[in-house]
């Protein structure tokens, strides 16, 4: 069988894989052997790590003409893979700037090295092609997530946050994996694209097809926390030290809708007007039910929960929309990509404003653009960009994703979610309203920005400024990655 | 030679108990129960799976061994977040952690 050869440079697929490994154990040995003053550098040690490596990716780790399966059919080295990896190292690194400095967790090693095992975790997530893979990438991504969102052993909401987090993430993952048990069985392979031939030629009825593709989706949706998998969210978001919320919100679910696109496009192919119908059904309700329910959030994390969850529904539209190809993918690609940036930015400031006044209430934000322009400035265009304002990244992406679902006959679904967009402007400008209209007494007090802090924010910023005023590239690219998938 | 399905169904009845306990246990230590029955049907499936229809192959074999792996691990975290909770609140029934609530 030509899938179980070996060539060297098939060790370039997992090029990514191998330095995050290499990141931990030097994050670890630091740690141990370090003085005190160089462990408050860990965090510039794995934002650097992160970003040698995401440097390499692009020398070296370009799928060539050799795109397809290596390493015995585990993983498939093809440009929507090194997209996503490129994506989640990004926000790897973000995170870990945003960590640099911070009490008590920001001087810990084993805080970094679980970060950066995470990394690995989705990196081999988005690259996976065969369901033992698959599985051992979600759990090596999910376990240190559940320790990271538990991490403040002495606080009360963290250690309730990474309780809650285990429990949903263990049962959305045994149910998902309950349905990869079954197409192992009906199918005889694990290989993701020799199953689906094995599937065809079973000639298997499409309600087991479907309840299969159903178990699926619930571990995918728990990922990507679509309603009715969405329950997790917003106690997670709060109590996570608030690095890891942004992590969580951004390179997990963009890992998550990774998986769920390749999955179903090669395995389900047949019964595609089936499961396009459940993530429809998905998608209105995530957009709806995030949206609403951020209306009455006090908490600014909270806040941020629900309209991640929100867009995690505008995501399910360029899902759905997956005919004609490519642009339904593409669109989505260019979302996540447009929302991995802006919504690190928008926690970026939460993360510095809450690191001055220990506050995440909203309603603290008060006097925001008095004590802070820039922090204020900042979370202005974050916030506009996730509603969707032009000349921000998020704009573009609403506007490719509504497009395609005009294009394949969705106009309804693209209606429903203009009205979503209406409404999430709506809880943004409530905020930017605090910060920017009303007044506190300590305005005089400064918030102080420290330089890894600074390097995050004007990054993320910078990116969601370029994305949202020059997208002809962006999108070419998110065109030509995502026509592999096909 | 027992029939495959007798092994699907037995699989199938551990998933749904391991679903009832995880949805009507209250205990946090009992809800890891419901998951770890759950974990036991897929893997009671995926050697069954294997035995009848692919035994000439590894793979089915190969995936049971590391769901039992991963749910090992798995275990060991959730009773470790589990006692880290326990040490604040001094319970770990589900219904009281409850700080977290819009």
């Amino acid at each position: 069988m030509p899938i179980l050869e070996f060539t060297p440079s098939m060790l370039l697929a997992i090029l990514s894989e191998m330095g995050l490994l290499v990141l931990a154990g030097i994050i670890l040995l630091v740690d141990a052997i370090g003085r005190q003053g160089s462990r408050r550098n860990l965090g510039w040690l794995t934002a650097s790590g992160l970003a040698a490596i995401l440097i390499a990716m692009f020398i070296w780790g370009k799928p060539e003409a050799s795109e397809g399966l290596v390493l015995g059919g585990m993983l498939r080295h093809d440009w929507p893979a090194f997209t996503f990896k490129i994506l989640l190292l990004f926000a790897a690194a973000v995170t870990a700037l945003l960590s640099t400095g911070m009490k008590p967790f920001g001087d810990r090693g084993e805080f970094f090295a679980l970060l950066v095992v995470t990394v690995m975790g989705m990196n081999l997530m988005v690259s996976a092609a065969d369901l033992i893979m698959l599985y051992l990438a979600i759990e090596t991504t999910s376990i240190p997530l559940y320790v990271l969102a538990g991490f403040l052993k002495g606080d009360d909401k963290s250690t309730e946050s990474g309780l809650k987090y285990f429990l949903f993430g263990a049962i959305a993952s045994a149910v998902m994996l309950y349905g990869f048990s079954l197409i192992y069985g009906f199918s005889g392979e694990t290989n993701l694209y020799a199953l689906a031939a094995g599937v065809q030629a079973q000639q298997l009825s499409p309600w087991l097809m479907g309840g299969m593709a159903l178990l699926v989706i619930v571990g995918f949706g728990f990922k990507i926390s679509a309603a009715p998998f969405h329950f997790w969210a917003p106690d997670v978001y709060e109590g996570a030290p608030t690095p890891i919320t942004a992590y969580i919100s951004t390179a997990s679910k963009a890992a998550g809708f990774a998986v769920l696109v390749r999955v179903m496009l090669a395995v389900f192919p047949a019964i595609q007007a089936y499961w396009a119908a459940i993530l429809t059904a998905m998608a209105v309700v995530t957009m709806t039910l995030g949206n609403l329910l951020a209306l009455a959030q006090k908490n600014i994390k909270r806040l941020l929960a629900y309209s991640s969850i929100a867009h995690a529904g505008y995501i399910l539209i360029g899902v759905v929309a997956v005919n004609p190809p490519p642009l339904g993918t593409a669109s989505m690609l260019l979302y996540l990509i447009a929302y991995v940036v802006t919504n690190l930015a928008a926690f970026a400031v939460v993360v510095l404003f809450a690191r001055s006044t220990g506050s995440d209430e909203i309603e603290d934000y008060a006097g925001l653009s008095r004590r802070s322009p820039g922090l204020a400035l900042s979370l202005l265009v974050a916030l506009l960009s996730l509603a969707g304002m032009p000349p921000f990244a998020g704009f573009i992406a609403k506007v490719y994703i509504f497009a395609a679902a005009v294009q394949s006959g969705l106009i309804w679904l693209a209606f429903v979610g203009v009205i979503n967009a209406i409404i999430g402007l709506y809880y943004y400008l409530t905020i930017l309203k605090v910060v920017y209209l009303y007044r506190s007494d300590d305005e005089d007090r400064r918030i102080a920005i420290p330089g890894a802090h600074a390097v995050a924010l004007v990054g993320c910023i910078a990116a969601v400024l370029i994305i949202g005023i020059i997208s002809g590239p962006w999108l070419d690219w998110t065109l030509q990655a995502v026509s592999s998938w096909f | 030679m027992i029939p495959l399905s007798w092994y699907l169904i037995v699989a199938a009845a551990m998933f749904c108990i391991g679903i009832y306990g995880v949805l009507a246990r209250k205990n946090a230590v009992g809800i890891l129960m419901g998951i770890e029955l759950m974990l036991a049907a897929v893997i009671l499936n995926l050697v069954a799976f294997w035995r009848y229809l692919t035994p000439a192959r590894i793979s089915g074999q190969a995936f049971a061994v590391i769901v039992f792996a991963v749910a090992a691990s798995e275990a060991a975290v959730g009773l470790a977040l589990i006692i880290s909770i326990y040490r604040r609140r001094s319970t770990v029934v589900a219904d009281e952690i409850d700080i977290l609530k819009w």
